[in-house]
């Protein structure tokens, strides 16, 4: 089917046929589920992971879990494929799957259920295919274990199943490995493996927070495709309130185990009920309406960050670069830049040559009195490249690898004071008690290590190592896309802050829109290794100059919210 | 096309190179023993030999050369095949060592698969022997035993094997046995701590891989364990397993060693220690050459294996399906350096 006729009937569709409002596909009822043993680092190992969660899935509608990390979405999604880890088991509560009680099957039984009559798309798509195996094999693989094609039949399955999921060039695609595509790709095909079987239930376990808005869009439409097509349920498992407001029927919010507000998405989204459901829906980035200011642009001193025709070209074919090519941009002192694109755009490139640590193959970087292109070279500049290291810092985006995991948090704040030689040994004990306090973490925390601390903290914890250097630009990798939007809005008030206490100059890069419109004075759009158009926040996302940067502001979800 | 040319040339230029450091270690080595096997051999007073013939015959051996000339010469002479002579029997190295050889080629061989096949049932059944039942306890003693093969001592394991399954069972002769009789001991005393290695790391890289995100949804899609095992985990975990397997090759010679005296068969472990005791330097000096050889080889072949398994290691496959690309719908996928933040999709 082609994809104008998959619109067409999306378009034509009203509620499947034959289904009546009252029979859902997937009942879930007082389900309770414990972990047995495992939970020592938390304090709460009394209480179940999951408590009390009903939920509802009816044919060819989608019925969105939503939560933050460790309020037992993903835990719900998995009781109902069977997959719990073995230390979790279901203690109470029934899961009806149509007249199938999923909770009384055996392991021979799951066999005939998982893959042919629920499929399941995971959340990671880097690691959820068989690297060895071609994703050919992948997506007949289900054909496979249920016996319902031979290695000829399947391969000619295979391809129409991956010409609906949209993947150009089906019969080449079929014999290339996961490494050869981009992630958008593999969502795709990892979601044409979960409809190999047409199963009556879809689970998606995040399938889109790992992927670039405008592929967001891209497989969210597919997932709204199939459903109307083929009259499949889907249960949506996010953290997302945005994708969850714009594509689901019915919302089932989540906190600590417990289903705290649910409901028709419109009722959810209008009028949230619980404090917890209106906070998540006003820390959601993509819900805020305005940024958090406007730039105060100082047009007397020049700019602390310049840089000109910044060039590092990787490779090149027709009109795309991988790496940078002749980008300019400055950046005023106190103030953030927001470098907005899709992964492959250039903005680590960008990051890394600001940062110093990439020289490249043209162009001028200056920040402040150092020129970043060059640093020098051998052991009589060492001082020069340690001054700008320490006026230079960067924080990652994925705080869990960068801590080092043997390191307490009073090793990880000490090691750069003593590597810049800051303060003595008598006072630094002292400077690390105040950064702490400065990133609002308590003091009883210093002598913790990396696995006992949230994402939320632990991103703390590498801001903290990044300030205490007394740096004046910091560079943000991503910094905030691994975190809960909670715990996302509150990293973003906390660089607010520090930003005006501190006097600091940020330079923000994120795949994300709506976070970079709330902490960015001024943004820059990157694509293919250009810089395609920049300019104060607010002026950019109202009156956007080009193509692009339209699509990507468009690919933003947009839930029904005061639609 | 699963084997880059260029990258082979490269590999056998190195082997090559070990070979060459190998043989002159060796030599180095064994020049540095104080007293030499001409020494050892003639001048015992047993003999009766006098001072001028033992003169005549260190002249005629050319002990007393210069040894850049000796290593030259001798270097010359493996070169064209010549393995030089044993002091201690006069016979030609390469005879010694061709009799020896075929019977601890089959020992080597025989012992090597049989370890490779007793470690993949204990990592099979350690890591998806039964988790409940009256069995379970069968995984957990599974999951110990390559500490314990490990730490056998193989002459030990030798005459505990011969205590008890010829003298006390009978099973199997050790005295005149057939061929293949003959073969039944040693094999395991070889093969039991030889496995060890190979089922820990075996152990280690299914638990791993049975833990990664593909398993999990090859298993939603409603797979067996078995069928888990053999289509989605025993690739993955099989190349931590090779990269071992070229590096207990040295066990394996050494193990034959022991085992063969142990034995009493005669191979290239039992010239080994006779040539030791009589500081047979030409004899050693082949078998160090030979044994290094089995290793290079050994490794050469599990590099050349490494991208026929792992797809991502064949480094000329992207190029030659350049026109399918990966661009699509993000752009290129990864930038080609490595993502110093770690991609979103790392």
């Amino acid at each position: 089917m082609t994809a104008s006729a998959l619109a067409t009937s999306r378009s034509t569709q009203s509620t499947p046929a034959g289904s009546s409002a009252s029979a859902p596909l997937l009942a879930v009822r007082g389900l309770q589920v414990d972990y047995s043993h495992g939970r020592r680092h938390r304090g709460d190992d009394s209480s179940p992971a999951v408590d009390g969660v009903d939920l509802e899935v009816r044919p060819g509608s989608m019925t969105a879990v939503v939560g933050e990390s460790g309020s037992g979405k993903s835990t719900t999604a998995n009781a109902v494929i069977g997959l719990l880890p073995e230390s979790a088991r279901v203690t109470a509560g029934r899961i009806h799957l149509g007249e199938v009680s999923l909770t009384d099957l055996q392991a021979s039984g799951w066999h005939g259920i998982r893959g042919s009559q629920i499929g399941y798309v995971p959340q990671d798509p880097g690691n959820s295919l068989n690297p060895l195996q071609t994703i050919g094999k992948s997506v007949a693989e289900a054909l496979r274990i249920h016996k319902r094609a031979d290695a000829k039949s399947a391969r000619a399955q295979v391809i129409e199943l991956l010409a609906k999921v949209g993947i150009d060039r089906p019969e080449l695609r079929a014999d290339q490995f996961p490494h050869e595509l981009s992630g958008g790709m593999r969502q795709r095909v990892l979601i044409a493996s979960a409809i190999a079987l047409r199963p009556r239930l879809l689970i998606a376990d995040e399938p889109t927070s790992a992927l670039d808005v405008t592929v967001q869009k891209q497989v969210l439409d597919l997932l709204d495709d199939l459903r109307a097509e083929t009259g499949m349920g889907i249960l949506f498992i996010t953290h997302d309130l945005a994708v969850a407001g714009e594509r689901a029927d019915e919302v089932v919010v989540m906190q600590a185990g417990r289903v705290v507000e649910a409901g028709p998405a419109a009722q959810v989204f209008g009028a949230p009920a619980t404090d917890y459901a209106a906070r998540l829906l006003a820390d959601a980035p993509a819900l805020m309406t305005k940024s958090r200011r406007t730039a105060v642009t100082s047009a007397s001193s020049r700019p602390f960050v310049s840089v000109e025709n910044l060039t590092q070209v990787y490779a090149r074919s027709q009109n795309q670069v991988i790496g940078v090519e002749e980008v300019s941009f400055t950046v005023d002192r106190g103030t953030t830049l927001g470098i907005v694109g899709e992964s492959g755009s250039g903005k680590t490139t960008t990051g890394k040559a600001l940062t110093g640590f990439l020289t490249p193959q043209s162009g001028h970087l200056r920040v402040g009195d150092f020129d970043a292109a060059n640093l020098g070279q051998g052991w009589s500049a060492r001082r020069h490249r340690l001054d700008f290291r320490r006026t230079v810092q960067l924080v990652h985006q994925n705080p869990y690898s960068a801590l080092d995991p043997k390191f307490s948090i009073r090793q990880t704040l000490l090691e750069p004071l003593r590597n810049f030689g800051i303060g003595s040994r008598g006072s630094r004990p002292e400077l690390v008690a105040q950064i702490l306090d400065r990133v609002a973490l308590p003091s009883s925390f210093l002598d913790r290590r990396p696995r006992e601390l949230s994402g939320g903290q632990l991103q703390r914890v590498a801001i903290a190592r990044a300030l205490i250097a007394g740096p004046e630009l910091v560079v943000f990798d991503e910094a905030v896309s691994a975190l809960d939007v909670t715990v996302q809005a509150q990293i973003l008030a906390l660089l607010d802050d520090l930003q005006k206490e501190l006097g600091l100059t940020y330079v923000f890069i994120s795949h994300d829109l709506a976070v970079v419109r709330q902490i960015a004075d001024t943004v820059a759009v990157m694509s293919q290794g250009h810089l395609v158009e920049s300019g104060p926040t607010e002026e950019l996302f109202a009156r956007p100059q080009t193509g692009y940067t339209r699509t990507l502001l468009d690919a933003i979800p947009r839930p029904v919210v005061g639609a | 096309m699963l084997v880059d040319t260029k990258y082979l040339f490269l590999r056998l230029g190195q082997a090559i190179l070990v070979l060459l450091l190998a043989f002159t270690a060796a030599f180095v080595l064994l020049s540095l023993i104080p007293g030499d096997g001409v020494t050892a051999r003639f001048a015992d007073p047993a003999l009766g030999l006098s001072a001028d013939q033992i003169a005549a015959i260190r002249e005629e051996t050319g002990a007393d050369s210069p040894a850049l000339s000796r290593y030259l010469l001798t270097l010359a002479g493996f070169l064209a095949g010549n393995f030089g002579f044993s002091v201690q029997t006069g016979a030609a190295v390469s005879t010694i060592v061709a009799a020896a050889l075929p019977s601890t080629a089959v020992l080597a061989l025989s012992g090597f698969v049989t370890a490779l096949v007793l470690a993949v049932i204990i990592a099979v059944l350690a890591t998806y022997g039964p988790t409940s039942g009256p069995l379970r306890w069968v995984r957990r003693a599974l999951d110990a035993t390559p500490s314990l093969f490990i730490s056998i001592p193989v002459f030990w394991l030798g005459i505990l094997l011969i205590q008890v399954f010829s003298f006390q069972l009978g099973l199997v002769s050790v005295v005149e046995p057939g061929s293949a009789e003959a073969l039944v001991l040693p094999t395991l005393t070889v093969a039991v701590p030889l496995s060890a290695p190979i089922a820990q790391v075996l152990i280690r890289s299914i638990t791993e891989v049975k833990t990664s995100p593909f398993v999990k949804v090859t298993q939603a899609k409603g797979a067996s364990e078995p069928w888990i095992l053999v289509h989605a985990v025993a690739r993955n975990a099989i190349l931590p397993g090779l990269t071992i397997i070229g590096l207990i090759f040295g066990e394996l010679v050494a193990g034959a060693v022991v085992t063969e005296t142990v034995f009493g068969r005669n191979g290239i472990g039992q010239i080994t220690a006779q040539a030791v005791t009589h500081r047979d330097n030409p004899i050693l000096l082949a078998v160090v050459v030979i044994a290094t050889f089995g290793y290079v080889l050994i490794n050469l072949i599990v590099d050349l294996l490494y991208p026929v398994i792992d797809v991502r290691l064949r480094g000329n496959r992207t190029s030659t399906l350049a026109q399918v690309g990966t661009a699509e719908d993000t752009g290129p996928a990864e930038p080609v350096s490595g993502n110093f933040a770690g991609g979103k999709e790392s």
